[in-house]
């Protein structure tokens, strides 16, 4: 889906060359800009229309476990709904609110899609296919999904709406809550691959992290589902609270941009965890690792969609709950046990640790995960169990005393 | 164990997904095919069908071909029109005084017919105008020869309120379809389907069991 206009071989320096080729010597840095544009160009494209796609699949997957069917109007199995979608946008009208911040207004939609599209520079869909090795890949992108918070304040603020306001300050309280264990997640994988560099992540990842540290996965896989705000965490944008939240006066292509953005979360989260805990474009046999990458992503991508078809909305004190006091102690925990482990397991001279050692790690995490699991769920269950009964009303029985 | 809960509903949910004949959806006008479908329904298989009309089974197959879906629906269902029989109508206007609107509007005229058997009229002019009715269906108790009828269509949508007003030329050439409300001698009746192709006539129709001398003397009588 999203290597469609990547091909194997086709990354920057390929491009690059080619226009280097062209031009004479003076005109470098064009032949360098040319190259960029044309691959941030396919990038963006190509990211839109699997975005496209991904409603469509969205819709009439979330139809099919909820047991009715999704948009079947247009073209075979509806397929042709995400563009009646475009064109309806298209044809709204454009409405800014009387008193509204209006450069705000019209910059955060645009700040907020852009947060997805520079994340994905950073994605190596195969071994040579890649925008950006950027050696601290991996704080790049704890930095940039953070700027959507900010995308969401200024939406909410700048809208001048009550209820607007409402879901951009739920949202900025959760996002910046669920910030905290994403990056120590991401921390803890950044030890175990000795890189920030998303693609020195992959190369180092014999074994996928996902079997070496399953807490990790947990939490990342958690709190990025919280990030992308989708149902188990939908609380900025809960419909029957809240119009629709930050987003409630827009109109028009803006509300597209947030729509766009919104779908494309998902398909960044999968590509992210395919890349940080299932080991990327790596696989067996004769498959191409591209193919590899995109049939990870996807099946993180169907599990995202299940648990958002299947789960009811958190309350906020839950949801806080729930990042402070669940999230934050286990993965200041896994960051420790893989620091130590690590340290205990790594070869003193040259720092470097072996396929054994990863197998190693991963039973020593897997029987923490298992201990830990255990006693958060009883201790959840005994505060659940001591919950006083409720005490009937003395107005409830006033008859009955009586006789 | 706290949290299998939610395990629970994942696998509520991937019952759904997987089996769908847990759909509740109901399709309404239309629905689409596919050629497997179109092919049963002409009742020959898939590849044949697809090499007698090759056309038909592409369009199905872009999912373009649909066939008419309703929902099932009862006989006694009223809905928002009604049906008229002018062969049993002796113009007596007793729905007209019944109706507690004032919508109907009869003018009638001396018709020479079945003058022996109790006076018929000729009717003029015959109005309903629908777009007032609140379809409590007094008129169809209130008609003493059993002439008026509920029908079962409901797609009586219009552009303009003066379309709403049916006519006597309507009520006379659209097909009859009447509902079994308030008139069981139709229900159960050997074939009667509200939206059946055929007409049901004025004798299928039928009219409602007379009260007989013993059954009145025991409901007015014993008291």
């Amino acid at each position: 889906m999203e290597g469609q206009a990547v091909k194997a071989g086709f990354d920057f320096l390929g491009i690059y060359g080619f226009f280097d080729g062209l031009m004479p010597e003076s005109l470098d840095w064009l032949a360098f800009l040319v190259a960029g544009f044309i691959l941030a160009f396919a990038i963006i494209n190509a990211l839109v229309v699997s975005t496209a796609v991904y409603t469509w699949f969205e819709r009439r997957a979330l139809g099919k476990f909820q047991s009715r069917l999704g948009p079947n109007r247009w073209g075979p199995f509806g397929l042709l709904q995400p563009i009646a979608d475009v064109v309806k946008f298209m044809s709204k009208e454009d409405t800014v609110p009387d008193g509204a911040d209006r450069q705000v207004f019209t910059l955060a939609p645009i700040v907020f899609v852009a947060t997805g599209f520079l994340v994905f520079a950073l994605i190596p869909l195969g071994s040579n296919d890649w925008l950006s090795r950027l050696n601290i890949g991996l704080v790049f992108i704890i930095a940039v999904t953070s700027v959507n918070t900010l995308a969401i304040f200024m939406a909410g603020w700048s809208s001048r709406n009550k209820y607007a306001m409402f879901g951009a300050m739920r949202g900025v309280a959760m996002l910046i809550s669920y910030e905290v264990p994403m990056a120590l997640a991401i921390a803890a994988v950044a030890l175990a691959s000795q890189s920030l560099s998303t693609y020195t992540v992959v190369t180092n990842q014999e074994v996928p992290f996902m079997l070496v540290m399953p807490l990790a996965f947990f939490i990342f896989v958690a709190a990025a589902s919280a990030e992308m705000s989708r149902t188990p965490f939908d609380l900025i944008e809960s419909e029957s609270e809240l119009g629709s939240g930050y987003h409630t006066e827009y109109s028009g292509m803006k509300f597209a941009l947030f729509q766009l953005a919104e779908f494309m979360a998902p398909i960044i989260v999968s590509c992210i965890v395919a890349t940080l805990f299932l080991s990327g474009w790596r696989g067996w046999g004769p498959i191409p690792g591209q193919v590899w990458f995109i049939l990870k992503a996807l099946v993180v991508l169907c599990a995202l969609l299940w648990f958002r078809a299947t789960w009811p909305r958190l309350r906020v004190d839950q949801i806080m709950e729930f990042a402070w006091k669940g999230l934050f102690p286990l993965s200041l925990l896994n960051l420790f046990a893989v620091a130590t482990e690590i340290q205990l397991l790594r070869d003193p001279v040259t720092g470097a640790l072996t396929d054994s050692d990863m197998w190693a790690m991963a039973a020593i995490n897997w029987a923490i995960t298992g201990i830990v699991f255990l006693a958060v769920s009883r201790m959840f269950a005994r505060k659940q169990l001591q919950r006083p009964l409720p005490k009937p009303s003395p107005l409830a029985n006033m008859g009955a005393e009586a006789e | 164990m706290y949290g299998a809960g939610m395990a629970k509903g994942l696998l509520v949910t991937m019952k759904n997904f997987v089996k769908p004949d847990r759909m509740f959806t109901v399709q309404y006008p239309d629905r689409k095919v596919s050629p497997t479908e179109l092919a049963k329904m002409s009742g020959v298989g898939v590849f044949t069908f697809m090499r007698k009309n090759p056309k038909t089974a592409f369009k199905a197959m872009t999912g373009q071909m649909t066939v008419p879906a309703r929902l099932k629906q009862h006989p006694r269902f009223r809905g928002e029109e009604f049906t008229w029989y002018e062969q049993r109508c002796t113009g007596c206007a007793s729905c007209a005084k019944y109706c507690p609107l004032g919508i109907i509007r009869i003018v009638t005229s001396p018709s020479g017919e079945q003058v022996q058997e109790g006076q018929k009229y000729h009717l003029d002019v015959f109005d309903i105008d629908i777009g007032r009715c609140m379809f409590c269906g007094l008129c169809v108790e209130a008609c003493p020869y059993d002439a008026l009828h509920m029908g079962s269509g409901f797609e009586e949508g219009k552009y303009r309120r003066k379309d709403l007003v049916v006519t006597v030329d309507r009520l006379k050439s659209q097909p009859k379809h009447p509902s079994t409300w308030f008139r069981p001698q139709i229900q159960g009746k050997e074939g009667y389907h509200p939206h059946g192709e055929k007409d049901v006539t004025w004798q299928e129709a039928g009219r409602h069991e007379q009260p007989s001398r013993k059954h009145q003397e025991e409901k007015w009588a014993k008291r």
